[in-house]
C-alpha cells in the first residue's frame, strides 16, 4: 500500500469548552480525492486551518510527505507543496489574474529578495503563470484585476495559483461554493483530471460533486469522525444517514 | 530621609500612573467598542484643562471648574464624534490616524486663537492645599493624594459600569459583535456617541486635575497621549484592566527610573556623568519596557483572546 | 507613456522650474523653498515605500529623519571643532561620507524598531512606531553632548566634491538629483519581485503566506529601505537649515510626512513630490497671511481624508492601475 501523502493522527483542538476537533485521524493517499463532509459547524474549517498551519492543534500530529510539519508555519508548509484554496476566495485584489499567479511562480522559484528586475519583463515568471491560466481556462482574463473577476473566475484563479506552486497535495475548501450548475460541472471535470497531478483533500457541500469525484469520504460531525469509507460505504452507513444525509434530504 | 524620599517617589509614580489611566481608559474603550484609533484624545485633555482654568478663574471655584472641564470635554467629544469620527469607523487605520491628526491641528490652533500662546495657571483648591505627613518626618501634598483617590474611584466606577449596568452590557456586546447589537435594537449611533463622550470626559478630568500641577497650555495633551498609547499597548488594546495595570507600571517605572537610575549610576561614576546619563537612559526606560512586553506578548499583557 | 507617468514627469519638472525661475528673477528665497520641497519629498518617497507599497502605517519616520539630521550635525561639529569621535574616528564635512553614515545609522535603528514593531499589526504597529520615535526624541532632548533641547548648529554647510554647496542653486541640484534617484529606486522596487511580494502583503497577507512567502521578512526589509531613504533626506535637511534639533524627531514630523503622502496620493510614484510641493507652498503662502495656517491645514487635511482619498495625483491621474 502506498505511503500516504498527508496523514493526520489524533488531532484535537478546543476553544474554551468547545471541542472543535476531537481526536481526528485521516490520511490522503497518492492519486486519490478524499472528500471531507459534514454539516455546518462540524469543524471542517478548523481542521483545514490546522492542516494549513494557521492554527495549532492542542494534541496530535500532522505528517506531510513523511515529515512532521506540526511546528511549521503556513509559508513553510506551502513551500513543501501544500496547495490550498479558500472557502471565500483569497487573492491580491489589485493585481491582475496573471500577477496573482506570477506571485506563486516567484515563490516557487525561491527568493523574493530581488529588487531591480521588473517582473512583467521576466519571462521565467510570466510564461509559467500564463500556462497555468490556460490550464484553468482563464487565459483570456489574464490582465483583469482579481477584484473585477467573477466569482467563478476567482475560484479558477485560486486553483491556478495552487497549480503554479507545484503542489504535492491540494487542500480545496468548498471550491464549488456559489458556482452555478454549469460552472460546478466544468470544475468537477477539471478536478477529476487534477488528481493525477496530486491528491486532493476536498471539503465540499455539493453532494453531487462529492459522490462523482471522491475515492473516499470522511464524515465529520461535532468535530469527530463518524465514518470513513468509499462512496458506497458512506451512502449505506446508518450513522451518516441519521446524522447528516438525513438533514440534507 | 532616603526612605521618605522613596515613598514620595512611589506616590508620585502612582499619581502619574492614575492620570495616565484616565487617558488610557478612554482610548482603549473607544478602540475596543468602535475599533477607532483617536490621536485627538490629547486635545480633549487640553480642552478639559482650559475649561477648568477659565471657569475657575472666572468664578473663583476650582470645583465649578472641574464640573466645567467634564462638561466641556464631553461636549467637545460628542461634537467631534458626530461631525468627524462617525465617518471613520468603516475606514482603515491610516484614514483614522490622518483625520484625527488633522483634528489635533484644528484644536490646537483653535485654542491658541481663543486663548493666545500664554499659559494659564490653575490653583490647587484650598480644601486640598495641605499636606499629609509621611513616615520619616516629611510630608506629601494632599492634592496629589486626592488625584490618586479620584483615579481609584474612576477605575472602580468603570469596572462597575461595564460589569453591572445596561450601558456596560451594551458596551461589552458592542465589543464582541457590532451587528448583533444593532439587531438587538440598540441605537448604535447613540451608543457610540455616548462612549466617545465618556472617554472624552475622562480625558478632560485628567487634564483639569493636572492643570493645577503644571501650566495649562496648547500642546499639553500630546506627550500624555503618546504615553497613554504606550500604556494601552502594554496592557492590551481594548482592555480596561490592562489600561489600569499598564498605566500604574508606566507611571512607576518612569518616575522611579528617573529617581533611582542616577543614584545607581553614581555608585560607579562621577556624579555629573551619572546625572546626565541617568536622565537620558531613564527617559527611554518605559519604551524599553514596552519593547520587552511586546517581545514576550505581542498583543499586550491583557490581550483579548484571538 | 501612461497618464500617471506623464503627470509624474510634469510634477517633477514643475519642481525643477521653481529655482530656475527664481534664479532668473533674482528671487533667491524661492530656491530655498524649492530645496525644502525636494528634501521633504525625498523623505516622503522613503516613507511611501513602507506606507504606499507595504501598507505599513509608520507613525515614527521622524526618528529616521532626525537620525539622518544628527548624523550630519554630529559629524560636521566634530570636523569643525577638530575633535575626534569615539574610537578616534575623525569628523567629516564631506557629504558623501555623511550620507552613508546617515543611511547606515537609520537602517540599523529601523532594523531594531522594525523587528519588534512588525511582530504586531494594525493599530499596534502605528502606536509602537510612534512610541519608539518618541523614545529617540526624548533621548535627544536629555542627552546634553550634542545640544540637548537646543539642538546643534552646522556652522558651514557640508561639502560635496566638485560642487559649491554654499550656492543655493547648486545645493538644490544635489537634493533634486537624490530625489530623482529615489524615485527611480521606488519605481524599480515597485516593479520587482520584492515589490510584488510587498504589495501582496499589503493587499492580502493570508494569500502571500499561502504561496509560501513569509510576510515578516519582506516587510522588515521594506521598513529598513524606507528608513534609509528618509534618513538620507534628514541629512540634507540639516544641511539646508544648517541646524538640527529634536524637533526633527518629533511626532509632528512623523505626522507631516504621512500628510505629505496623503495630500499627494498614496503609493503613487510622484505622490510625495506633489504632496511636498503643496505642503511647503501652503505653509509659506498661508503662513504669510495668517499665523494660524495649521488650522486651515487641518481642515484641508480633513477634507482630503473624508472626501478626496486619491490625493492630488489621484485627482489628476484617475484610478491606479497595477500591471
Amino acid at each position: 500500500m502506498a505511503e500516504p501523502v498527508l496523514k493526520l493522527s489524533n488531532l484535537t483542538k478546543t476553544f474554551g469548552a468547545l471541542k472543535a476537533t476531537d481526536d481526528v485521524s485521516l490520511d490522503l493517499k497518492p492519486g486519490e480525492i478524499h472528500a471531507l463532509i459534514g454539516p455546518n459547524g462540524a469543524g471542517k474549517s478548523t481542521l483545514i486551518h490546522q492542516i494549513a498551519g494557521s492554527l495549532r492543534p492542542d494534541t496530535g500530529s500532522i505528517r506531510f510527505l513523511g515529515h512532521d510539519v506540526g511546528a511549521l508555519g503556513v509559508p513553510e508548509r506551502a513551500r513543501m507543496g501544500l496547495g490550498r484554496t479558500f472557502q471565500i476566495s483569497s487573492l491580491t485584489p489589485e493585481f491582475s489574474a496573471l500577477r496573482n499567479v506570477m506571485l506563486a511562480v516567484q515563490a516557487r522559484q525561491g527568493t523574493s529578495f530581488r529588487f531591480f528586475r521588473p517582473v512583467m519583463r521576466d519571462r521565467t515568471l510570466t510564461e509559467p503563470a500564463m500556462a497555468m491560466l490556460e490550464r484553468v481556462g482563464l487565459a483570456g482574463r489574464a490582465a483583469v484585476p482579481a477584484a473585477e473577476l467573477s466569482h467563478g473566475e476567482r475560484r479558477q484563479l485560486e486553483i491556478a495559483i495552487a497549480l503554479a506552486l507545484g503542489s504535492k497535495a491540494f487542500l480545496l475548501d468548498e471550491p464549488m461554493a456559489g458556482m452555478d450548475p454549469e460552472g460546478s460541472k466544468t470544475l468537477t471535470g477539471f478536478l477529476d483530471q487534477l488528481r493525477a497531478e496530486a491528491p486532493i483533500l476536498l471539503v465540499e457541500h455539493d453532494m453531487d460533486a462529492v459522490f462523482a469525484l471522491a475515492d473516499r469520504i470522511t464524515v465529520l460531525v461535532y468535530g469527530r469522525v463518524i465514518a470513513t469509507g468509499t462512496v458506497e460505504d458512506i451512502r449505506n452507513d446508518a450513522d451518516v444517514r441519521r446524522a447528516y444525509l438525513g438533514e440534507e434530504a | 530621609m532616603q526612605t521618605a524620599l522613596l515613598i514620595e517617589q512611589i506616590l508620585n509614580g502612582l499619581q502619574f500612573g492614575v492620570m495616565l489611566f484616565l487617558m488610557a481608559a478612554g482610548l482603549t474603550l473607544i478602540f475596543g467598542v468602535m475599533g477607532l484609533i483617536n490621536l485627538a484624545h490629547g486635545s480633549l485633555y487640553m480642552v478639559g484643562a482650559f475649561a477648568c482654568a477659565t471657569v475657575a478663574a472666572a468664578t473663583g471655584s476650582f470645583w465649578l471648574g472641574l464640573v466645567a472641564s467634564l462638561a466641556a470635554a464631553a461636549a467637545a467629544g460628542a461634537l467631534m464624534e458626530i461631525t468627524v469620527i462617525r465617518r471613520l469607523y468603516e475606514r482603515d487605520h491610516l484614514d483614522q490616524v490622518l483625520a484625527t491628526f488633522a483634528l489635533i491641528l484644528v484644536f490646537s490652533e483653535g485654542t491658541r486663537w481663543i486663548f493666545g500662546s500664554i499659559p494659564l495657571y490653575l490653583n490647587i483648591p484650598p480644601l486640598l492645599a495641605g499636606a499629609i505627613p509621611l513616615p520619616g518626618g516629611s510630608a506629601y501634598p494632599l492634592y496629589r493624594v486626592a488625584i490618586i483617590g479620584v483615579g481609584i474611584a474612576v477605575a472602580i466606577g468603570l469596572h462597575l459600569l461595564i460589569t453591572r449596568t445596561r450601558l456596560g452590557m451594551r458596551i461589552r456586546a458592542g465589543e464582541s459583535d457590532r451587528e448583533m447589537i444593532g439587531a438587538l435594537g440598540v441605537d448604535i449611533r447613540t451608543l457610540y456617541t455616548v462612549v466617545f463622550a465618556l472617554g472624552a470626559a475622562l480625558a478632560g478630568l485628567a487634564g483639569a486635575m493636572v492643570g493645577a500641577l503644571q501650566s495649562v497650555q496648547v500642546g499639553m495633551g500630546e506627550p500624555v497621549l503618546i504615553l497613554a498609547f504606550v500604556v494601552i499597548v502594554i496592557g492590551g488594546i481594548g482592555s480596561i484592566h490592562g489600561a489600569l495595570v499598564g498605566a500604574l507600571l508606566v507611571g512607576l517605572i518612569d518616575t522611579l527610573g528617573r529617581f533611582l537610575l542616577p543614584v545607581a549610576l553614581a555608585t560607579f561614576m562621577g556624579p555629573s556623568a551619572a546625572a546626565s546619563i541617568g536622565a537620558s537612559v531613564a527617559s527611554m526606560l518605559i519604551y524599553v519596557f514596552m519593547a520587552l512586553v511586546l517581545a514576550i506578548r505581542p498583543r499586550g499583557l491583557f490581550a483579548a483572546a484571538g | 507613456m501612461t497618464r500617471e507617468t506623464l503627470i509624474s514627469l510634469a510634477i517633477v519638472l514643475a519642481l525643477l522650474a521653481i529655482p530656475l525661475w527664481a534664479t532668473a528673477a533674482g528671487e533667491t528665497f524661492y530656491i530655498t523653498l524649492a530645496t525644502r520641497m525636494a528634501i521633504l519629498a525625498l523623505a516622503a518617497v522613503g516613507l511611501n515605500i513602507a506606507l504606499g507599497l507595504g501598507g505599513l502605517v509608520s507613525f515614527g519616520h521622524a526618528a529616521f529623519f532626525g537620525i539622518g539630521g544628527y548624523a550630519a550635525g554630529i559629524l560636521a561639529s566634530h570636523a569643525f571643532n577638530m575633535e575626534p569621535l569615539p574610537f578616534g574616528l575623525p569628523g567629516t564635512n564631506a557629504m558623501p561620507v555623511i550620507w552613508i553614515v546617515a543611511i547606515v545609522a537609520s537602517g540599523l535603528v529601523a532594523l531594531a524598531i522594525g523587528a519588534i514593531s512588525l511582530r504586531t499589526a494594525g493599530v499596534y504597529f502605528i502606536m509602537i512606531t510612534l512610541a519608539f520615535a518618541q523614545m529617540i526624541f526624548y533621548f535627544a532632548i536629555s542627552w546634553p553632548a550634542y545640544g540637548g533641547e537646543d539642538g546643534l548648529s552646522i556652522f558651514v554647510r557640508n561639502q560635496f566634491p566638485g560642487v559649491n554647496t554654499l550656492n543655493g542653486l547648486s545645493f538644490f541640484f544635489v537634493c533634486f538629483t537624490l530625489l530623482i534617484a529615489s524615485l527611480g529606486l521606488f519605481s524599480l522596487l515597485r516593479a520587482s519581485r520584492f515589490g510584488a511580494a510587498l504589495q501582496a502583503a499589503r493587499q492580502n497577507e493570508q494569500r502571500l503566506a499561502t504561496v509560501g512567502i513569509a510576510p515578516y521578512r519582506i516587510r522588515l526589509a521594506a521598513f529598513v529601505i524606507s528608513a534609509m531613504v528618509t534618513g538620507l533626506a534628514g541629512a540634507l535637511f540639516a544641511d539646508l537649515n544648517r541646524f538640527v534639533s529634536p524637533s526633527m524627531l518629533s511626532w509632528h514630523m512623523s505626522g507631516e510626512l504621512i500628510v505629505l503622502i496623503i495630500l499627494g496620493g498614496v503609493g503613487r510614484l510622484a505622490g510625495p513630490v506633489a504632496g511636498a510641493m503643496l505642503y511647503v507652498a501652503f505653509e509659506y503662502f498661508l503662513g504669510g497671511i495668517t499665523e494660524r495656517w495649521q488650522l486651515f491645514l487641518g481642515l484641508l487635511l480633513l477634507a482630503v481624508v473624508l472626501f478626496a482619498r486619491g490625493g492630488v495625483v489621484g485627482l489628476l491621474a484617475g484610478k491606479a492601475r497595477h500591471g
